[in-house]
């Protein structure tokens, strides 16, 4: 019974949750606390910690927090797959009206106007990422900021990666853990 | 490309370790795939690979999810996107089953904090290195419609904060509108 509440709320999560990200927060609270009572503010709090720190979607996260609390390994997996599956059925119809129409004039001409939208959003997520990146207050961003937030040994890190991966082509997982295994070593000495 | 066990298991590779290595959500992950499945494989190209981010923004659910089964589905039909979408789940699965387990410890771990800081600068070069390209190709097309709608909508999202499916919609309906225009023109 536990394990059908958890899979509906989680699918619910995952059907209305549009735009990505923190958009599904709201409704994590709501169906997790509110209704549910299954965490309270603080283990929401730290599931919001955890969030930030570790890969992979907020919704997922806390779909495997929540279940690995209420129900163990099984609960984390139904409530995981409640939250994919409006995803995966919404998908695939996309998909397959997107193959079977993508030569009809007007899909050609409206995929036309969307592609440069794509990279301007992409662009402007990784606006915020950067400015993540290089400041050390939390709250500080592109608009208002002093001397005193901006993270120098980032700027750096950002600055040596661009070059081997635009000079190089270097692998972007190595990068990435590379400027990891270095903010080790440097943020502990300094 | 033969859909042999070597395709779908580096097609479950690539997007485990997509989703292992990417913190920060949804538009970390998807100019990352782009990266992996259209210059380092090859197996899409650049304009079919952004008509698939666009249809999985448009639709709800985690983008990183939604990308993951689209690419799947496109490379493979239903195999594939069983196999990607398995791949996408499993990491912060695992992921948060154990750190739940260990959370004290891992809150307080200096080492990994300091992993996680160093790490933000290296995903944001990365993504830098994305857009340029990306852009980089818009601009050279000298397309003036296409480089218009990469400005407005560049100024939609990041001065007015309007939603991503929201100019999503918007710049595909104007799309199509125009492309019709220009044919009775004709």
């Amino acid at each position: 019974m536990i394990y059908l509440q958890m899979f509906w709320s989680f699918f619910q999560i995952g059907l209305f949750s549009f735009g990505g990200g923190y958009a599904a927060l709201p409704l994590i609270e709501h169906q997790v606390i509110d209704i549910n009572k299954w965490l309270n503010l603080a283990e929401f709090a730290d599931l919001l910690t955890i969030s930030q720190m570790t890969p992979g979607p907020i919704a997922l996260n806390a779909a495997t927090f929540v279940g690995t609390k209420v129900a163990g390994l099984p609960g984390a997996i139904i409530a995981t797959a409640g939250c994919v599956t409006p995803s995966c059925i919404i998908i695939l119809i996309l998909a397959r009206l997107y193959y079977q129409y993508k030569n009809l004039s007007t899909i050609q001409g409206a995929l036309k106007g969307l592609r440069p939208a794509v990279v301007s959003l992409i662009a402007s997520a990784g606006i915020s990422i950067l400015s993540l990146a290089i400041f050390k207050t939390e709250g500080a961003t592109i608009n208002s900021f002093s001397i005193n937030d901006i993270n120098f040994i980032s700027i750096i890190l950002i600055a040596i990666s661009l070059f081997l991966l635009r000079k190089f082509n270097a692998n972007p997982m190595y990068v990435m853990l590379g400027t990891g295994v270095i903010g080790i070593f440097v943020y502990s000495i300094m | 490309m033969k859909k042999d066990f070597k395709f779908y298991k580096t097609l479950f590779l690539s997007t485990f370790s997509l989703s292992a290595f990417t913190v920060g959500g949804g538009y970390v992950i998807v100019p990352l795939m782009r990266k992996r499945f259209v210059e380092e494989l090859k197996w899409i190209d650049e304009d079919e690979m952004l008509n698939l981010i666009a249809i999985s923004q448009s639709a709800p659910g985690p983008i990183a999810v939604n990308a993951s089964i689209i690419v799947g589905y496109r490379l493979a039909g239903v195999l594939g996107f069983l196999v990607s979408i398995l791949g996408t789940i499993l990491p912060p699965l695992i992921i948060i089953t154990v750190i739940s387990k260990f959370y004290d410890v891992f809150k307080t771990n200096k080492i990994v904090s300091t992993l996680l800081l160093g790490m933000r600068a290296g995903i944001a070069a990365v993504i830098i290195d994305v857009i340029i390209n990306m852009v980089g190709k818009i601009v050279k097309s000298k397309n003036k419609v296409s480089i218009a709608i990469m400005i407005i909508s560049f100024i939609a999202a990041v001065i007015f904060n309007i939603n991503a499916a929201l100019i999503i919609i918007i710049c595909g309906i104007f799309g199509s509108s125009y492309y019709i225009f220009k044919l009775h023109k004709n």
